[in-house]
């Protein structure tokens, strides 16, 4: 008898899931589809309105005249035509290029040495303090970082002065000369962001089959040759990421030179973002702000495509 | 650990290729290599972690001291004047609550919404999936300072100019978390949604609880990401927010070297200090999921 019960209610009970789940089909797809737009909802609707619908009106601003308080007029292409002829813009951007080079050549540089180091033999503790060391200023704000870097490149009571004292060096007018602004400029923003192309790099060693080495030390390849023939080409997958994200974020620099310089002496460190914050915050020129912000967007997009385009020829995947 | 982080390059040595343990530098072989590398990253070392170290220990000194040099680099003899000296020409109890408010609501927002989204990106399809994720990773390109004047009107339109709204509710919509939280999700078997629906789950709690629970660490790591970006956030405050009771943290701090004369280094440092507490916490328990964060998406 209870041996006989079960066979019969299990096939019954098979049937009555069969139907259970082939029934409610209509019914979980019709939850499933309300599921899945309130789960879209936020991101979705929050980014219409917040990044969306803010980039088509930034274009559409870009040709009018605004002031916030009079109604907007269609002025055409006349902000990019004021805009590119406006001396402080014209000197904000080639600023921003000028720091673009050479602060991203000094991250990339100092990064990729400094990875192929710490990703030689060394006791493992040593290795996990240096990481954390260079990775250290990536937590902090570049604000902080400004208002302390500030005091360090003081003329007369700077630290680096200082420093630079002790090997007879005279004090170096830092902040109050243009030259002097750029390079402290250059100086903080490498410092706060070196670590996070290193933290890239340390990635794609790490993706370097050690039998590589191997093979090119039977060759006979020791020391930076080994480095040149072996690492850099194998790393260039993620010198190419390294290069876009560093670059990208490079263009958009605004929290160093506003804290440190406040785009002076003159307009030797104002950068493109400053100018878009000043002509919107300051003069209320909202309309030529847009165009400005535009043309900084065009020229983003502009670099990413080349790089993307050159690392076709150059990159080497494995 | 040692065989995890040691992905190191110093395998091209026979000896070393052979099992010996690579972390362990022999020690009779005196190796010039080894010596000066190691120098070279203790420089670096000392460049990366010296202005932090002489920032501690000059908001340590007193006040009339914290111009002299000799630079102090320890704090040896601890004074907290300064500190007590920043609690009254800031209100930092707002400041600190205010940065709090924002980046706590921005990370919980973040972590939730991103969390939906990457789900129903990963996991339940609908038609123009493809293409509405697409539009989500483009706006990635697109920098905040481009779209901060138009931002800017909508808040004024909306009622919400000089609130911490202002700065909270167009931080939450994320098209990396939501990029992050996609990949965590494919990085999950499909098979226990069909297994949770065979069990007669309804969509809504196979995602709480089969996909959400497991979802946890990205979440973590979207939460830490934005705690980060957004207690260090400096230009969307400087330009949404107007009166001084909605300042956050890094804008008061650089009110207070604006208005200080040269006269008390050792207070605004104090206010840098206390600034750097949250994000040293971060550091120190996070560190990891942090830098998975960062470079999340760039492996390929």
């Amino acid at each position: 008898m209870s041996t006989t019960t079960p066979p019969r209610e299990r096939p019954r009970q098979a049937a009555g899931s069969a139907t259970h789940a082939k029934a409610p089909v209509p019914n979980a797809r019709h939850s499933q589809r309300w599921l899945t737009w309130i789960f879209l909802a936020p991101t979705i609707l929050g980014m219409g309105l917040f990044t969306l619908i803010p980039i088509v009106a930034s274009v559409v601003l870009a040709f009018f005249r605004w002031d916030i308080i009079s109604a907007p007029t269609f002025v055409g292409f006349d902000n990019f035509s004021e805009v590119v002829q406006d001396p402080t813009v014209r000197v904000s951007f080639l600023n921003t290029i000028l720091f673009v080079v050479v602060a991203v050549a000094l991250q990339l540089g100092l990064a990729l040495a400094l990875a192929i180091m710490v990703q030689e033999k060394m006791p493992a503790w040593l290795r996990v303090f240096f990481r954390s060391a260079f990775f250290f200023p990536l937590i902090l704000s570049a604000a902080s970082v400004s208002i302390f870097m500030r005091y360090l490149f003081n003329e007369q009571f700077g630290v680096v002065n200082w420093f630079l004292s002790l090997v007879g060096i005279p004090a170096v007018p830092w902040l109050t000369t243009p030259g002097g602004s750029a390079a402290v400029v250059i100086l903080v923003y490498v410092w706060q962001n070196f670590g996070f192309s290193f933290l890239l790099f340390i990635g794609g060693l790490a993706s370097i089959p050690v039998e590589t080495y191997e093979a090119a030390s039977i060759d006979g390849a020791t020391g930076w040759r080994k480095h040149l023939h072996v690492t850099l080409p194998l790393l260039s997958p993620t010198t190419l990421v390294a290069s876009v994200m560093a670059i990208i974020s490079a263009l958009q620099v605004f929290d160093q030179p506003y804290v440190l310089t406040r785009g002076g002496p003159g307009d030797s460190t104002r950068t493109a973002v400053m100018v878009i914050f000043e002509s919107a915050f300051q003069r209320l020129e909202f309309g030529q702000a847009s165009a400005i912000g535009v043309l900084l967007t065009l020229i983003i997009m502009a670099i990413t495509a080349a790089q993307f385009r050159l690392s076709k020829r150059f990159v080497f995947y494995q | 650990m040692t065989t995890t982080t040691d992905h190191g390059l110093a395998g091209h040595s026979p000896r070393l290729s052979e099992g010996l343990p690579e972390t362990s530098p022999n020690p009779r072989r005196f190796s010039w290599n080894f010596a000066v590398r190691i120098i070279l990253l203790l420089i670096a070392a000392a460049l990366t972690l010296g202005p932090v170290l002489w920032t501690l220990s000059t908001s340590l000194r007193s006040p009339s001291e914290s111009f002299k040099l000799p630079p102090s680099f320890f704090p040896w003899n601890p004074d907290f004047t300064s500190y007590g000296e920043v609690f009254q020409q800031l209100n930092i109890f707002l400041l600190v609550l205010n940065s709090a408010l924002v980046t706590g609501l921005i990370a919980v927002g973040q972590m939730v919404s991103a969390a939906m989204a990457g789900y129903a990106f990963a996991h339940l399809k609908f038609r123009g999936r493809g293409v509405l994720f697409s539009i989500v990773l483009a706006t990635m390109m697109v920098p905040v300072q481009v779209t901060i004047v138009p931002v800017f009107m909508l808040i004024r339109g909306m009622g919400l100019s000089d609130t911490l709204l202002a700065l909270i509710l167009p931080a939450i919509p994320t098209a990396f978390g939501t990029f992050l939280m996609r990949q965590y999700f494919m990085g999950l078997p499909a098979e226990l949604a069909e297994a949770a629906s065979i069990d007669g789950a309804s969509p809504w709690r196979t995602f709480r609880s089969v996909y959400a629970p497991l979802a946890m660490p990205g979440m973590a790591i979207v939460g830490i990401l934005a705690f980060n970006f957004h207690w260090n956030e400096f230009f969307r405050p400087l330009i949404l927010t107007i009166s001084e009771q909605n300042f956050t943290l890094p804008l008061g701090l650089v009110s207070l070297q604006g208005n200080l004369g040269t006269g008390s280094i050792s207070v605004v440092l104090a206010g840098v200090v206390l600034s750097m507490i949250p994000a040293l916490v971060v550091f120190m328990f996070g560190q990891r999921a942090l830098q998975d964060g960062l470079t999340a998406g760039t492996g390929k």
